[in-house]
């Protein structure tokens, strides 16, 4: 089987699903002739051509826009935003038509369309270019938020992505596009969305992470008897999972790098919070992001929640 | 000199355009009505005094051209051939309307008649036009979108870029501006650099022609022509159609902001009237047919009222349906 990197599992995805589907279209900046800024699309114009691998204007709120109606026309469309930070110009459309599209005709008109987007901290620049503001789509009823946290699974989940009748965020993280390689077989495979999967098993600590931090926390869980559970899809959240996790540990650490407050992280504990908090033996702690735009350079080092917070808060909480 | 109606139309069509005015003036009155017993709930925008263009504007277009509008759209939706009790029980919130009561006013979708929206959001219509034509392209087959939109949405962002969009990509979208001179309270000259919104795809190498928005025939004319040119050309075009709203914004909005000259006025080219003098004039109706259109209108609009009080609300357990597939 093939060793591939995080950027070339997502290339694989795409290309096999173009070819297995003629529906399915990728449009977005710089993601044809120049094959993508991370190279994630390399190749694939010179192998599909120019109507299918489409180079956009600078015009996000027009790439979400048009891929909602060339999904709702019968395409696959699947969008390229470079960077999360510069979604939110599309924002609009994509709240306010992708999302709703289904709901306000009753199912008649739908959006299965893909956007696609490199996301969090990974590449040293600040704010727009590194942050994680994956919280504010997990709050639009109507779309999917997916990360992957490795080769393998964003392969299969982007499949899933792009076959799925919803609207999909897909948010890749940058940090990991090259920093990981794994066995990614080629052909067809897809991993369901909205399904967590436990990344590592254990019993005296529930620890929940996605994306890029899912990696560091793998390793700084290292000597800990600690549940890692790798959410993949943050919306819908896989609650089942995590309940059954944090009933059988009783202990509950949530690590992202997006901002504490309104994170992800506070729904999560809130979830265990109301359902299970006769289980719980100590405070559920989160490991976030300062309330502060993503820093520059060094400082984002001290930005992102390192093994030692981590470790800390396994610590801490253990002492219950 | 106007050419003579039965030049350009038979006389069965014409009499069909005169019908759907009317039905489109009625229905209109009759939901302020129901909005003023609080039958209708939320915003509710009338189009009174520019059923000129729906009505021309659709019958240039071929019945699967796809269509998108704004949030004033119950006329474009019905001239198209919703049926009148079933917007109706939508705008009432019933499950028997024609998005089972959960779109309302401002959100009609029907894809049987290429009905595409219903956007509440100025100008957020655009791209999604832009997308659709991509995808008719795609699919080569010979489908336009006609994308309405209001004096209002020219100066949101997405109307740039679509044009740009539609341009670059050669896509078969029509525009379609109803410039009814304002944005809620803001009139057109005080919101726009360039109030001839016609004027301003010059940037984008965009063909473009302006219409008197209240004569149905001409509206009608410079449809069909700018519509088969999109066609041909597989290029988009736009065309502003001069028109007025006789109401407010909405039903919530007084009308301060203009003079009741300038309303009189307006209403005295109000486009149902103009047409049918017309219609007697040229000998293709006489006064007791159009006027027994205009009764057959109001039966239709009893029905419809009739047919939405006593339909039923959606269940509770509704709220969660359709939201995921």
């Amino acid at each position: 089987m093939t060793q591939l990197n995080m950027v070339q599992a997502i290339n694989l995805a795409l290309r096999e699903e173009m070819a297995r589907d003629d529906r399915v279209v990728l449009l977005g900046e710089d993601v044809g002739r120049d094959g993508g800024v991370f190279r994630v699309t390399e190749g694939l114009f010179e192998e599909f051509g120019p109507e299918r691998v489409i180079d956009t204007p600078l015009s996000e709120s027009a790439i979400v826009g048009a891929a909602v109606g060339m999904a709702a026309y019968g395409l696959r469309p699947v969008a390229e935003i470079q960077f999360l930070g510069f979604i939110y110009a599309a924002f609009d459309q994509l709240f306010t038509h992708a999302a709703r599209i289904r709901t306000r005709s009753r199912g008649r008109f739908t959006a299965p369309l893909v956007v696609r987007t490199p996301y969090g901290a990974g590449i040293k620049a600040p704010e727009l270019h590194e942050e994680s503001t994956e919280a504010f789509f997990c709050h639009m009823p109507g779309v999917k938020v997916v990360v992957p946290s490795g080769p393998y699974n964003a392969k299969g989940l982007l499949m899933a992505a792009i076959r799925d009748p919803d609207p999909v965020l897909f948010l890749e993280p940058t940090r990991l596009y090259r920093m990981v390689k794994e066995e990614v077989p080629e052909g067809e495979y897809t991993l369901p969305l909205g399904k967590a999967r436990i990344a590592r098993p254990g019993g005296a600590v529930t620890v929940v992470a996605w994306g890029s931090m899912l990696q560091r926390v793998m390793k700084a869980v290292e000597g800990y008897d600690a549940e890692v559970i790798d959410p993949m899809t943050l919306s819908p959240f896989d609650g089942e999972t995590l309940l059954d996790s944090v009933k059988k540990t009783g202990r509950l650490v949530v690590v992202h790098e997006a901002p504490l407050t309104c994170g992800l992280g506070a729904e999560i504990a809130a979830t265990v919070a109301q359902e299970a908090i006769l289980h719980l033996r100590g405070p559920i702690i989160r490991v976030a992001g300062p309330d502060v735009p993503v820093p520059l350079a060094k400082l984002i080092d001290h930005y992102l929640p390192s093994p030692e917070r981590i470790r800390a808060a396994l610590d801490e909480v253990l002492q219950y | 000199m106007e050419s003579k109606l039965r030049a350009i139309l038979p006389d069965a069509e014409l009499i069909r355009m005169y019908e759907q005015m009317v039905l489109s003036r009625e229905f209109e009155e009759s939901c302020a009505e129901q909005y003023t017993k609080g039958h209708i709930t939320g915003f509710l925008h009338l189009y009174s005094g520019q059923e000129a263009v729906a009505v021309g504007a659709t019958a240039g277009l071929h019945r699967d051209d796809y269509i998108l509008s704004a949030y004033r759209e119950h006329a474009q939706a019905i001239v198209r051939g919703a049926e009148p009790r079933r917007v109706m029980a939508e705008l009432f919130g019933k499950r028997t309307g024609i998005c089972k009561g959960k779109g309302g006013s401002m959100h009609l979708f029907d894809p049987n008649l290429s009905f595409m929206g219903g956007y509440a959001i100025v100008g957020g219509q655009f791209p999604i036009a832009v997308g659709l034509a991509f995808a008719a392209k795609f699919r080569k087959e010979g489908r336009i979108v006609a994308c309405f939109f209001g004096d209002g949405a020219a100066n949101q962002g997405t109307f740039h870029e679509s044009l740009n969009w539609a341009r670059l990509w050669e896509l078969p979208v029509l525009f379609v501006c109803e410039n009814n001179s304002y944005g809620i309270g803001t009139s057109v000259a005080r919101a726009s650099a360039l109030p001839d919104i016609h004027r301003r795809t010059c940037g984008y190498d965009i063909p473009s022609e302006r219409v008197y928005g209240m004569d149905v025939i001409a509206v009608y004319e410079a449809i069909k022509w700018a519509a088969e040119w999109v066609r041909e050309q597989n290029r988009p075009f736009l065309i502003e159609a001069i028109t007025y709203r006789f109401r407010g914004h909405s039903m919530a909005d007084p009308g301060k902001y203009r003079s009741l000259a300038e309303v009189e006025l307006w209403k005295s080219r109000d486009p149902v009237p103009a047409f049918a003098n017309r219609l007697v004039e040229e000998e293709i109706a006489t006064e007791a047919q159009l006027e027994g259109i205009r009764q057959q209108a109001l039966v239709t609009l009893a029905d419809a009222v009739k047919f939405a009080e006593e339909s039923p609300w959606p269940e509770d357990s509704e709220v969660w349906e359709d939201v995921y597939a």
